[in-house]
């Protein structure tokens, strides 16, 4: 029997995930474009009645889903995108219909603002941005260096986070995460941006370090940047979760033709959110089919 | 000879763009761009730096298309969680990528188009990582159909990748690393040699005129040409092969007409 201090398990369920959450917050979204996806949060928060998000997120379908839906307020991006599907339809959607507000700012800026949230400051200086739109769209101010140089640059804000939403490979009841595959992207920013962070995870354990202790390198970020986590075997799905499966392109291309036919969420948001996770899963075919996606080419 | 596509010779003019760049990641965005990039590394440059594609160094670039995940061989590990550390805010790496739209000025657009920025007409990527790349590393541009939609009078509907527009550029800043190098389109090879990084005409592919280039470009160019594009040679035909066994670049340039145009 496992004993633990009492509020290091971090056990919870997506259904109290979701209801620790207000409409308003701004939340981060771990992973980049399809791949490394806290889909499973995403669909739980699309079956709930949270709205007027702020999104802050590398892109993929979590944000076209969420915009479709009608949650999004505003929405912090450089890009959205499925990859092999260079434009995210239901982003498109709601871009061109001047739905939502945003905040456009480069892949590299994005990180950078995260990073300024990490340490409590409240901009990073930079060079990017200069000589573009952003600037001047996105309301960013600059700062003048104080040395001898005198260099003007650009005060990327940091993005603070409510709350961040990542799904990883593995984790302990404590919050131990194991992320594995060829990139991590920025999880670990979001993490530390964020006021409370909610992992879900392929395999849930109960002590790392009885079960996987060889793998501890792979701990990205450490477990005080957790606040809850919940095992959701094929929780990325439909986007890529490297090692375990790659992305699943035929649902990707099935989500992205509904949004010209029929073009309307409500009538098919079922198809791709589904009632309970389980309902969903099968609809796709359960796990069985998820684990035989292959990794994507590039 | 005759049986060599524009492509091919696209690929040989932009692989040029890549020659005694030094130890830097060079990062080709799309089939004739990657490509040329792997013919680089594999013919006159073999210091340059190259990923898979996806987060793994390899010193054998990876062919484009189908194959199995785990036939790369790995020589070094830089994923997008490293890349700004290690790749763009270095100054270490040259890009060819191809925006939706280029002005005079070299300022490229990936975002939207028409409309404003609460409401596009047309909203495509997002800026992705192209102001980071303009201002710290050098860049260079491919584009399979060279037309007004592309090159546009005035300037492009948002700018996302730094240019040589002095009116775009807040006083103060440090633009040095600025540095826009080579347009290859499936007419002609461009470069920002004139004055004030005016685009010039370097060369003109077999069988296109000058006049034919600028009629299909929204600004005024330089008539810098020095000769026509080099044909590809077997070996570098030979190359391209390896690299694109599926012929995908046969989907690149519309109807894939051979390198000679005909006349």
């Amino acid at each position: 029997m496992t004993h633990l201090t009492p509020g290091l398990d971090k056990r919870m369920t997506p259904a109290e995930i979701v209801a620790s959450l207000r409409d308003g917050m701004t939340l981060g979204i771990g992973g980049w474009g399809p791949r490394r996806k806290p889909m499973a949060l995403v669909r739980e928060i699309l079956r709930s009645d949270l709205k007027d998000l702020t999104i802050v997120a590398y892109g993929g379908a979590d944000v076209g889903m969420l915009c479709a839906a009608g949650k999004v307020k505003k929405l912090v991006f450089a890009f959205v995108s499925l990859d092999a599907i260079p434009l995210e339809p239901w982003f498109r959607k709601a871009r061109e219909a001047g739905q939502i507000e945003v905040l456009e700012v480069d892949e590299g800026m994005f990180q950078w603002g995260l990073k300024a949230a990490a340490f409590g400051l409240p901009f990073l200086p930079t060079r990017v941005g200069l000589g573009t739109d952003l600037a001047a769209l996105g309301g960013l101010k600059t700062v003048q260096s104080p040395y001898a140089d005198g260099e003007t640059l650009i005060a990327m804000p940091a993005l603070k986070l409510d709350a961040a939403l990542l799904h990883v490979n593995r984790s302990d009841w404590r919050g131990n995460v194991q992320l594995f595959g060829a990139d991590v992207y920025y999880d670990e920013w979001f993490a530390k941006a964020a006021a409370k962070t909610y992992v879900s995870c392929e395999e849930l354990v109960d002590k790392m370090e009885d079960h996987y202790p060889d793998d501890a390198q792979a701990s990205v970020f450490e477990r005080c940047f957790v606040s809850g986590v919940v095992e959701i075997p094929c929780g990325a799905h439909p986007s890529s979760m490297p090692p375990a499966y790659g992305w699943d392109m035929k649902a990707l291309k099935a989500y992205t033709d509904a949004a010209r036919d029929p073009g309307d969420w409500a009538a098919v948001a079922d198809r791709f959110v589904g009632a309970t996770e389980a309902d969903y899963l099968q609809s796709f075919g359960g796990k069985e089919a998820v684990a035989a996606l292959p990794l994507p080419i590039f | 000879m005759t049986d060599i596509s524009l492509a091919e010779l696209c690929i040989v003019a932009a692989s040029e763009a890549f020659r005694n760049n030094g130890e830097v990641v060079a990062t080709g965005v799309g089939p004739v761009p990657r490509l040329a990039a792997g013919l680089a590394k594999l013919t006159h440059s073999p210091e340059l730096i190259m990923t898979d594609g996806e987060a793994y160094l390899v010193e054998q670039p990876v062919p484009l298309g189908p194959r199995k995940y785990e036939d790369r061989k790995k020589a070094g590990h830089l994923p997008f969680s490293r890349f700004f550390d290690s790749a763009v805010w270095t100054g270490r790496r040259h890009a060819m990528v191809t925006p939706t739209q280029i002005d005079r000025f070299g300022q490229i657009n990936l975002s939207q188009l028409g409309g404003t920025h609460k409401q596009p007409k047309t909203q495509m990527l997002g800026v992705r990582g192209f102001p980071g790349n303009t201002i710290y590393h050098p860049n260079s541009f491919f584009f399979p159909s060279h037309t007004t939609r592309v090159f546009v009078e005035g300037e492009v509907d948002m700018v996302s990748g730094v240019g040589y527009n002095p009116a775009k550029r807040i006083p103060g800043g440090n633009y040095s690393g600025v540095d826009l190098r080579f347009i290859v389109t499936n007419l002609c090879v461009m470069d920002f040699g004139g004055d004030a990084n005016a685009v010039r005409v370097v060369s003109l592919h077999p069988g296109v005129r000058f006049d034919d280039v600028q009629a299909v470009t929204g600004f005024a160019l330089v008539n810098a040409v020095a000769g026509e594009t080099a044909m590809p040679t077997a070996e570098q035909l030979e190359i391209i092969n390896q690299l694109d066994p599926h012929n995908i670049r046969a989907s690149v340039i519309k109807d894939n007409p051979p390198g000679h145009k005909a006349a």
